[in-house]
């Protein structure tokens, strides 16, 4: 299980630079696509993919993109999110950095699927020194008439620029990027409408993941059908996850989705298993996704292996399951407090809330309120379900997903670790050393498998 | 957005702010990216422009100066201004030290850099050392999880952090006289 269509020549020396990326085979998508194809058989080839949103959602690339809208005399746009704001996140970084031009073929061949003749990277802006690699490559690609006007002589014409943002979480909802994109605060906008009817400019857009629009390359070249032979079931195909927190190595790794939980946590190949002492928790696709126990990760409550698969994670709901995301894991190891981390994810959620929504803007600061005063040796037993009220009243009540994304690690983190919380509050001294756990670990009472 | 640093809204007492002519070029390329109409779309990288112009942070002359550039009215670029991270409201050091504070970076250590850091530049987080070169953030996931603790600088990623590590840097920092932009290239 080791295939890799994304990052196959990652450690190719001078394959940032266009000569060596075309001498390995780059570029062909475009002359494929181009020369021999309709935009319509691209898309169908990308629907036959099976190909989900890379970015967290996993909605449906060639479904979302049969929904653009096509007025005639209207501008349509391809914008590419690379955002990667969600904490855990860092594989957009890794691909762009290590291989630029595979993001710009991706985008040349979407576009002329699409129909975009102009089409934009909006890239965080602390991603600064990246946004100087996708210009190079772009110039390179320019220079060399794979961007232009009449290219390949083919009378497509297509333009790609490099937007950078200045700093926010909510940049990375596409509705907000596109206010962002705009010159506005990033304010995300009421939908319906969506992008594909009115997006950037009012006009009908496409915006997706960098690593989605990069496998649109492996899946023009050698067909949608050859794509969705690997995987299990729905989750097709390959993909990047960045690996951090406790674990012996971290780093950017490809896999086929549906490779075991434990293979990838445990094996050499990849994760290499816990940095010297035992796994508690277990984070799997960016910060937004319900934090599990480890034993939860390896297995299902039904007592099945779990496989990194958006089915295979998300089975038993949120009671017992969670998401694969956006593919940003960490692992947590019994040093580690779990009231801790869920005050500083929740720290983080109110420091990005756009303030539009009073659910997200006043509840995620409570919410950080109260967990700082638990964490703190504060805080009384009525906190915590205090603190299950107010997640409880974020959820779906807000326009965009950050509402969710907040409430999310809260609901999980009560849900499974309860009995850490009440520790909290039940030896308030001994909590107040922010190392508390490193010494001496929580020992959790063993659950009954259902909840 | 919880902003740590408070807003400068006056002028007075505060250096008139003009665009380079290089920089003004910089400017005028990059709205023309974007559709006929639609300039507007540059501000945000134009204000990047004004900020490495302006020591690191952006004035109200600054941001006056970017609204004649665009063509558009002050409030315009103060509402944006006031809404992202990395624009800063208020002086800065010649080097802004961004530690990333976020829970995969706690969990590998951030929080006993941010402490190191603190001791070490004897300030807090948000502040400035008292001669003026180093400001000290503490800043949301930065993308770097698998190479934490890190910290940015400008527009460089220093990762892997240990305490000997951040104390060398801050050594190299010392020794140049060129302020850390997000823009340098």
């Amino acid at each position: 299980m080791g295939r890799k269509l994304l990052l196959e020549h990652e450690n190719v020396p001078g394959i940032q630079g266009l000569e060596v990326y075309r001498a390995k085979g780059g570029y062909r998508s475009v002359e494929k696509a181009l020369r021999t194809m309709s935009p319509e058989a691209v898309v169908e080839e990308v629907k036959k993919s099976g190909l989900r949103g890379r970015g967290g959602a996993g909605f449906p690339t060639g479904m979302k993109w049969s929904f653009l809208a096509k007025p005639p005399g209207v501008p349509r746009y391809l914008v590419v999110n690379a955002d990667e704001s969600e904490p855990g996140t860092f594989k957009d970084r890794y691909l762009m950095e290590r291989i630029p031009h595979l993001l710009i073929e991706g985008m040349i061949t979407s576009s002329f699927a699409l129909g975009a003749n102009l089409a934009f990277i909006y890239i965080r802006g602390e991603y600064f020194y990246v946004s100087r690699i996708l210009e190079r490559a772009i110039a390179e690609a320019r220079a060399a008439g794979w961007l232009g006007r009449n290219i390949l002589g083919t009378g497509y014409d297509l333009e790609i620029h490099v937007h950078v943002g200045a700093g926010a979480y909510i940049c990375g909802e596409e509705t907000a990027l596109l206010e962002s994109l705009e010159g506005k605060r990033g304010n995300p906008r009421i939908k319906p409408p969506f992008p594909a009817v009115k997006g950037l400019y009012e006009c009908p857009t496409v915006v997706n993941n960098v690593e989605t629009i990069a496998a649109v390359v492996p899946i023009v070249n050698d067909g949608g059908e050859e794509y969705a032979k690997i995987g299990v079931g729905r989750s097709t195909g390959t993909k990047l996850i960045s690996a951090g927190g406790n674990i012996r190595r971290p780093g950017v790794y490809e896999i086929e989705l549906g490779v075991s939980c434990d293979e990838f946590i445990n094996s050499d190949q990849w994760c290499g298993g816990v940095d010297g002492r035992a796994f508690k928790a277990v984070v799997p696709g960016g910060s937004s996704v319900p934090i599990v126990p480890y034993e939860l990760f390896l297995k299902t409550a039904a007592g099945e292996d779990r496989l990194m698969t958006y089915e295979s994670l998300s089975d038993g709901g949120f009671a017992t399951g969670t998401m694969l995301g956006s593919g940003g894991f960490y692992a947590y190891n019994d040093a580690q407090c779990i009231v801790r981390s869920t005050w500083n994810h929740t720290r983080f959620y109110h420091h990005e809330s756009c303030g539009q929504c009073s659910p997200c803007r006043e509840g995620t600061g409570w919410m950080e309120k109260v967990l700082h005063r638990i964490e703190h040796g504060e805080g009384r037993m009525e906190d915590i379900d205090l603190l299950w009220d107010i997640q409880r009243r974020i959820e779906g009540n807000t326009i965009c997903p950050l509402g969710d994304a907040a409430a999310w690690p809260v609901a999980s983190a009560i849900r499974h670790f309860r009995d850490e919380f009440e520790f909290h509050v039940r030896h308030p001294q001994k909590v107040k050393d922010p190392r508390h756990f490193e010494k001496e670990p929580f020992v959790r009472k063993p659950k009954p498998a259902t909840v | 957005m919880g902003a740590t640093l408070k807003a400068v809204t006056t002028t007075e007492g505060v250096a008139p702010f003009a665009f380079s002519e290089h920089a003004l070029a910089e400017c005028h390329a990059i709205m023309a990216r974007y559709p006929e109409g639609r300039t507007k779309s540059a501000l945000i990288p134009i204000l990047h422009i004004a900020q490495a112009g302006n020591d690191g942070w952006l004035s109200v002359p600054a941001m006056d100066a970017v609204a004649a550039v665009l063509g558009i009215q002050p409030i315009e670029v103060y509402e944006v201004a006031s809404f992202y991270s990395m624009f800063n409201l208020r002086p800065v050091g010649r080097h802004v030290l961004e530690i990333c504070r976020t829970t995969p970076c706690m969990l590998r250590g951030g929080d006993a850099l941010i402490a190191h850091a603190e001791k070490k530049l004897g300030i807090h987080v948000g502040e400035t050392t008292r001669d003026g070169l180093f400001t000290l953030k503490a800043v949301e996931c930065l993308g770097s999880c698998g190479t934490a603790p890190m910290l940015q600088c400008g527009a460089t990623y220093h990762e892997d952090l240990t305490p000997e590590a951040f104390d060398a840097l801050i050594e190299r920092l010392r020794a140049t006289t060129v302020r850390s932009n997000y823009t340098d290239r």
